[in-house]
This record gives structure tokens, sequence and C-alpha cells, in this order.
């Protein structure tokens, strides 16, 4: 134990020169109370992750507020508050956490190698002013309580007249074990970080997937990842379903879903078939695929004003009330003629024939109209297009609205409805539903596990083994038995130990165990 | 259905008998602190020591010991038989909060902690589990007032605010994941809960003599406390990150409950170094404990009502 070693010797001597203040900063980082205070740093720090939108976790929530308080997220942004875990203050804080848990490691495992070497210490003179100590009634030889103890799994040493005895080693060896599996988590940590990556994708039912990092919504990849390294699989969603709660309070609460894919692990590969669900990522060669989220995205043909399709497909849409899964879409049919059509609509799982959604469950599915319109879409104008927004408020305005307001009755599946001035008809042809995933490949996961493992092993062996000696004085036939634990304020627990030494020590004869 | 729901109102009603059996150890826990031996004369836990390991345990409290203090009054010959009645109400309170854990976990068909009701439900279980346990193994009688309102008062918030009808829970919920995962976390927080009462106990309590227990009684059953949770809450993290890489692709991903989860066991870990840290013992470092007891806490009701993140759907 070199702790109060350590901060005895770090009071500052006078007059140093630049190698001796060196060795001062040193000494003080590797300090138990600045280990303390950065601790309490590092917790401090952490506060405003969870306080502040983090741009890792909820971009959006970031984004609204930029437009709300522009002033606010300036100042948020400029302390690298949107990014606490990744900021230069937040490493600076760690990094010296863990300098100074090298610093404080380094000597103490020195220390420690020495002790394993080294005998135990002889006895004291006086072993009845050692904490625990007794005087026993049958005669014992030197020898016969060395053997004793080491039947105890103690460490003995023998001496003229004496018997010196320790055990309990594993408790530091615990403690550095704990100590440096924490440098080694913070390791991995930083190197999945560095060679994974992390991607978001919309898939709806009969579309397919294929990992190349032009397929992704979002790709986060790490900064020693290449475009080529990602793992050549792919897949087509070719069913989805989902059950929910039908009776009682919880009604339309998800029971479960699952995602029906067929696989292929790598190009030539021939296809398997896997059932995703929550709980159950689909995993090829370390690269997971996790089933996030779902809802629908109904069919829709429109055919334009010169009477040609000039859209038909699937339209994820945005889920606006999760109880109900009630659904906004956005249909833009930038290839419409003679002008460009655009359609705002609500999705209506189980519609009540009157604009709202009753049940999560597709069993009545409708689809109303809030709104048409035509004109230039500005899909063309190379601007980055949200798909869950017909146009941005300047574009907005330049359309000419044909159909506004919710006038018309909801469209059931295969229902149709004709635009006014010949423009167009839209038909709702069916409703098929979207998954979102979300794939990652992080290579630090099984090191990091490994880490938190051995980190745990060590605090048990540290926070539950005791440090403790036991001497033994044989001297004129008499034999006293003194005892010493070391260990902060666990004492509690060695008196019933250190009884059944005595026990073991004062039985008569051989039949000792 | 109709024989679940019949089950959930069974667990309703133990809850209720649950909060009205602690009330009374309470009571008869009380009258024994007020009325009994006090701490300074009982042979408390040290007693079982030969001699205070001086050398380098906690605050030796010595001053808690008064050697001649105003011990004339004979307590009453009914105080000790409070106690024991009190021991038998917290046991039959003990029965009644697991009979309400097991009949909601048989009438939901589940694990009975998918919603924030469940899990406090549990968590008084598992304090009130701390303590008898501790109570079996060394008297701790003195923080048996102090357990049971803790406990009553829990299990009160969770009825009166946090109430859930028994149902299912969201997919994402349905794994065995939950039995291993936070199963740890309730254990830990039981723990932690007996650590926190002491501490404050610790505080209230100045160094005179006193009808509370000694600060060094205080400071051995937090630390004990403690350093059983410690590695415990820091399995129930690691599996919640081996859960959260199966459920939401990632291990960690500082979601407001895994940023408080990692504050309160950073602040732990302070308490546990303040303890070996010169000037810090005692006080300061019993300070520390309460710190990081608030963290637990608003973890586990200030996160869960105040800030929305991947937890949320554990519902109210
Ligand atoms: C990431 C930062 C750290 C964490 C999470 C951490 C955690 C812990 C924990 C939980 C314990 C309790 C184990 C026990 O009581 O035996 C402990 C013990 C200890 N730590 Fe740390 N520690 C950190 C950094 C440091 C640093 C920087 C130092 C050195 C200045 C240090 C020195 C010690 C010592 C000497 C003990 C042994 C206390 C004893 O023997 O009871 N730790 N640490």
């Amino acid at each position: 134990m070199t702790v109060d070693e350590l901060e005895k010797e770090q009071q500052r001597p006078a007059g140093m020169g630049p190698v001796g203040w060196l060795r001062w900063t040193w000494r003080t980082l590797t300090a138990m109370k600045t280990a303390l205070i950065l601790l309490f740093l590092f917790a401090l720090a952490s506060v405003p992750g969870s306080l502040v939108p983090q741009r890792s976790v909820e971009p959006d929530k970031v984004a609204q507020l930029f437009q709300n308080n522009p002033t606010l997220a300036e100042w948020y942004d400029r302390f690298q508050l949107f990014d606490v875990f990744t900021s230069a203050w937040f490493a600076a804080i760690y990094l010296l956490l863990f300098t100074s848990l090298i610093g404080c490691v380094l000597p103490r495992t020195a220390t420690y190698v020495r002790e394993l070497r080294r005998r135990p210490p002889a006895a004291p003179r006086n072993l009845s002013r050692l904490p625990y100590f007794s005087r026993l009634d049958d005669p014992l030889t030197v020898e016969e309580a060395a053997r004793r103890l080491r039947r105890l799994r103690f460490r003995v040493d023998v001496g003229d007249g004496w018997v010196a005895a320790e055990k309990g080693y594993l408790r530091e060896t615990g403690n550095l074990l704990f100590h440096v599996s924490l440098l080694g988590l913070l390791v991995a940590v930083g190197f999945g970080s560095l060679y994974g990556y992390r991607g978001n994708v919309l898939v709806a039912e009969g579309d397919g997937f294929a990992n190349t990092v032009a397929a992704y919504d979002r790709f986060i990849p790490g900064t020693q990842v290449s475009a080529e390294s990602l793992e050549p699989f792919s897949f087509t969603l070719k069913d989805f379903q989902a059950s929910y709660q039908v009776e009682g309070d919880k009604r339309g609460q998800e029971l479960d879903y699952s995602a029906f894919l067929s696989v292929n692990d790598s190009p030539g590969s021939p296809a398997r078939d896997y059932t995703l669900k929550v709980n159950e990522p689909l995993e090829i060669n370390g690269t997971q695929t996790y089933l996030i989220g779902h809802g629908y995205a109904p069919v829709f043909k429109v055919t334009d004003g010169k009477g040609q399709v000039a859209f038909e497909g699937p339209v994820p849409c945005l889920i606006e009330d999760k109880p109900s899964l009630t659904s906004g879409c956005v249909v833009k049919v930038p290839d419409a003629q003679p002008s460009q059509l655009g359609f705002l609509l609500r999705f209506l799982p189980t519609s009540d024939g009157a604009g709202a959604s009753l049940f999560p469950g597709a069993l009545n599915p409708q689809v109303q109209l809030l709104g048409a319109f035509s004109g230039d879409l500005g899909v063309r104008s190379g601007r980055p297009q949200s798909v869950y927004e017909l146009a941005p408020p300047e574009v907005m305005r330049k359309l000419t609205p044909l159909v506004m307001g919710t006038g018309h009755a909801p469209l059931a599946v295969g229902g149709s409805l004709e635009l006014p001035k010949g423009a167009g008809k839209l038909e709702f042809t069916g409703a098929k539903e979207w998954i979102t995933l979300q794939i990652t490949y992080d290579p630090g996961r099984l090191p990091a596990l490994i880490a938190a493992a051995a980190a745990v092993a060590g605090i048990v062996c540290s926070l539950t083994i005791r440090r403790r000696r036991v001497w033994v004085r044989v001297k004129d036939g008499v034999a006293e038995v003194g005892g010493l634990t070391r260990t902060e304020g666990s004492a509690a627990g060695f008196t019933e130990e250190f009884a059944d030494i005595v026990k073991v020590l004062s039985a008569g004869g051989k039949d000792a165990r | 259905m109709p024989a679940e729901q019949q089950l959930a109102g069974v667990s309703d009603l133990f809850v209720v008998a649950a909060v009205l059996l602690y009330l009374a150890a309470m009571i008869g826990f009380a009258l024994e602190l007020a009325f009994g031996r006090s701490s300074a004369e009982a042979p408390a836990v040290r007693a079982r020591q030969p001699v205070g390991v001086g050398s380098s345990g906690g605050p030796v409290d010595a001053a808690a010991e008064p050697g001649g203090g105003p011990v004339a009054v004979e307590p009453p010959h009914w105080a000790p038989k409070a106690g024991w009645l009190a021991m038998a109400f917290g046991w039959l309170g003990w029965t009644a909060n697991l009979f309400a854990i097991v009949t909601r976990g048989l009438a939901v068909d589940r694990w009975p902690w998918g919603n924030m009701y469940e899990f406090v439900v549990a968590i008084c279980f598992a304090a009130v589990t701390a303590f008898l346990g501790t109570q079996l193994r060394q008297n701790v009688r003195f923080l048996g007032a102090f357990v049971m309102v803790t406990a009553a008062l829990g299990l009160g918030f969770a009825v009166k605010v946090l109430y859930t009808a028994a149902g299912p829970v969201v997919p994402a919920l349905n794994s065995y994941w939950v039995a291993i995962h936070v199963t740890a976390a309730i254990l830990a927080s039981g723990l932690f809960v007996l650590g926190g009462v002491s501490g404050i106990l610790y505080l209230i309590r100045g160094d005179g003599p006193s009808r509370l227990p000694s600060r060094a009684d205080l400071e051995r059953v937090a630390h004990r406390a403690i350093v059983f949770a410690f590695p415990v809450w820091t399995f129930a993290v690691i599996a919640g990150a081996l859960w959260a890489d199966r459920a939401w692709g990632r291990y960690w991903g500082w979601d407001p409950k895994e940023v408080w989860a990692f504050i309160t066991w950073v602040a732990y870990a302070a308490y546990l170094h303040a303890r070996v840290t010169a000037g810090w013992r005692g006080r300061a470092a019993t300070i520390v404990q309460l710190v990081a007891f608030g963290c637990l806490l608003f973890n586990l009701v200030g996160v869960n009502m105040f800030i929305s993140g991947l937890h949320s759907y554990s519902g109210l």
C-alpha cells in the first residue's frame, strides 16, 4: 500500500529545478486526492451529456434547437455541448484520469511484485499488542505451527522461535487487474470507434439492401474505415409482421414483430431465410443488422394530365401518432406532365371513416388526402431534399393548390381520386410496411467485453479478499498467536477467521486438519 | 384473462399490506430506539471485535462511546419486546412484498420488473432484504425504523405516482436480459438504499452521545453494503451494455439512462477512493456516498420522468 507514502512524499521540496517541478507535477497528478477530484470531474462532465441533446443520439433535436434558439445553440456548440462525449474537455479529463491511473498502477505493481517475492515480515516481539491475540493452552512446535498454517494456504516463514504467515495477496492482484482492465476498456472502445462503422437504412417490403456506403440513408464511419472494407452481404425484405394487444387498457400496444429476410451472405452465395426480430440481430462476419423500427408504406399510382402513369410504388410515411400508427405521407411526382404533382396525405391503418385511426394494425387501411399541388417542386434544383417534406416553404408558396383540406372521403385500398382540371388521378393500391435497420460493425466489442469481465473479476477480488498476517511465537513451550488485517475498513469478519485459525493451531496431536 | 386480472388485484393488495406492515415495524423499531437501551450501552457490533483496528480502519469514533454518560435510567421492560415485535412485522412485510412481486409476475406472465412501478416495488423489497439479511449476521436493529420508513415511502410512492396496470411490455423488453440486467440493478439499488439510509443518519447524528447508533457503526454498515453493491452494480451496467448490443445495435450510446448509470458508478468509485484517501475518511466520504446515492435516485426517478431516451419505453 503506497497511497500514504505517496502522499507524504508529495510535499513540495523548497527550491527545486525544472526536474524537481516535473517530479512534483507527476506526483501530484498520481496522488489519490487528484484521482478523487478527477473522478468527480469525470462524473460532473457527463451530466450535460444527458441534459443537452447529443448529435450522435438525437441529431433532429439539435437541429431543432438551432432553429428555435440559435444564440443558445451556438453557445452550446462553442463549448461542444452537443458532442460532450467526444469533446476536447471531456477527453482532457479522462486522459488526465487515466494518466493518473497509469502513474498509480505502475509503482504499485512494482511494489506488489517486490512484496510477492519477499517473505512475510518477522514476528513482532510482543504479540499481545496486536489487535488480535490469543495464548494457546496446548504445546505447539514451530514446525507444526508452520505446517498447519501452510495447510490453511498461508505463505509461511519460519525463524528462531517464531512463525510468520501472510495471506490474501489476491486482493492487490484484483485491484491492479481492475485498474488495468479499465485502461483496456478505454483502448477497446477507442479501437472500435476508429475501425468500426454504423449506418441506418429504411427498407420497404419487397425491396432489398446491399451493404455498400451508397445504400445507406445515414452512414457514420470511423476514421480508419474505407468503402471497400464493408462486408459484402445483401438481403431482401420479403415480409413484415407485427402483432398488437387487442383488448384491455393496453389495446394497441406492440406485442411482437418480425421481419422476414432472404439473405445472401456474399455476392455468390445461395440465399437463406432469416427472421429478424428485436433482440435478435442478423450477424454476418461480425457485422450486425438490427431491427430498429417500423411503419407503413402505402402504395400509390399517379396518372398525370396526359394519361400516363407517372409514379407507382410504396411511399414510406412518417409516424405521427405512435399508439395508432397514424402516419403522414408525401408523394412527389416530378415526372408528371404537363406539370409536376405533389400530394400530402395521411395514412390510417384502421380508419374509423372520419379521418382517425383506431388501432395500429392494418385492419382497415385508408388514406386521407390533405392537399394536392401542381407546379415545380424544386426536386431537380440540386438542393438536398427531405422525403418527408413536399417542398421548402418558399417553393410551396409558388405551387398551385388543386385540392386543399380534408373535404374528400378517405380512400380505401383500390380507391382513386380524380384531380380537378384534368390534372391527373391518384390511386391507393395497397399498404406495405417499412422497417428501419441499423447496421453496425464494431471490432472493439469483444475486447471491450473481455476487459469489462476482467474488471468485474478484479473488483470482486479486491473488495472481498482481506490481506491478513498471523504470527506464532513459541517460548518455553507456550505458544502465542497474534493477527493483523491490513485492509482498510473491512476488519469485521476477521474475528471469526482468527478464532478458526487459533482453533486449528490449538487442536492437539496429529488429528488437526 | 379474468384469472390474471384477479391475480393482479391480489398483488396490489399485498403491496398495501406490505406498506402497513412496514409502518408497524417502523413504529416498533422507533419505540425500541427511543426507550430501549441506547446504543452507547448496548453491546453493538463492534463488541465482537477484541480491539479496534486503529492502524487503518475507518473513523474509530471514540467520542461516540461516552465513558460515563447518563445511563442511570432503567429502560421500560416492554422496550426489547417492541424490538422483537418490530422484527416480526418486518419479516411479515417482507413476505407480503415478496408475494406482491410473485403474484404480479404470475399475472403478467413475465419477469415482474417491466415498468417503473414494478421496478420500485422490487427495489423496496431488495432494500428490506438487505436490511433483514444483514440483521441475520449482525445486530443492525438500530437501522430498522429508518429502513422501514424508507421502504414504506418507496412503496407508497410507487402506488400513488407510478402505478401501472398489469399488462404486457413492448417487444424490446421481452428478453431474458431483463432477468439478468434488471435483477442485478434491483439488487444493487436495494443495497445502496441501505448504505444511503446509514449515510443520512451519519450526517444527522452529531459526534456526541445520542440515541442514534454510533457513527462508526453507521459507517461500517454503509461501507459493507456499498462494497457488496458496487460489483453488482458494475455487473448490472455491463449486462445492460450487452443487452443494448443485442437490442439497439451498440453496447454503449450515451443514452440518458446510460449516462446516469455511468455517473452513479463513477461517484461510488469516488466513495471507495475517498475512504482510502487521507483527510477524506468519515464525513467527507459519507457525503460522497450520498451524492452517489442521489445520482442513483435521479437515474431512477428523474431520468424516467423528465428526460426522454431509449429507456423511456419502460413506461411510468
Ligand atoms: C477510471 C478511474 C478509476 C476508477 C473507476 C477506479 C475505481 C476503483 C475502485 C472501484 C476501487 C475499489 C476497489 C477497492 O476498494 O479495493 C479502487 C481502488 C483503488 N484505486 Fe482506483 N479507480 C480509478 C482510478 C484510480 C487512480 C487514478 C488511482 C491512483 C491515484 C487509483 C488508486 C486506487 C487505489 C490505491 C485503490 C485501492 C484502495 C484500497 O486498497 O482499498 N485509482 N479504484
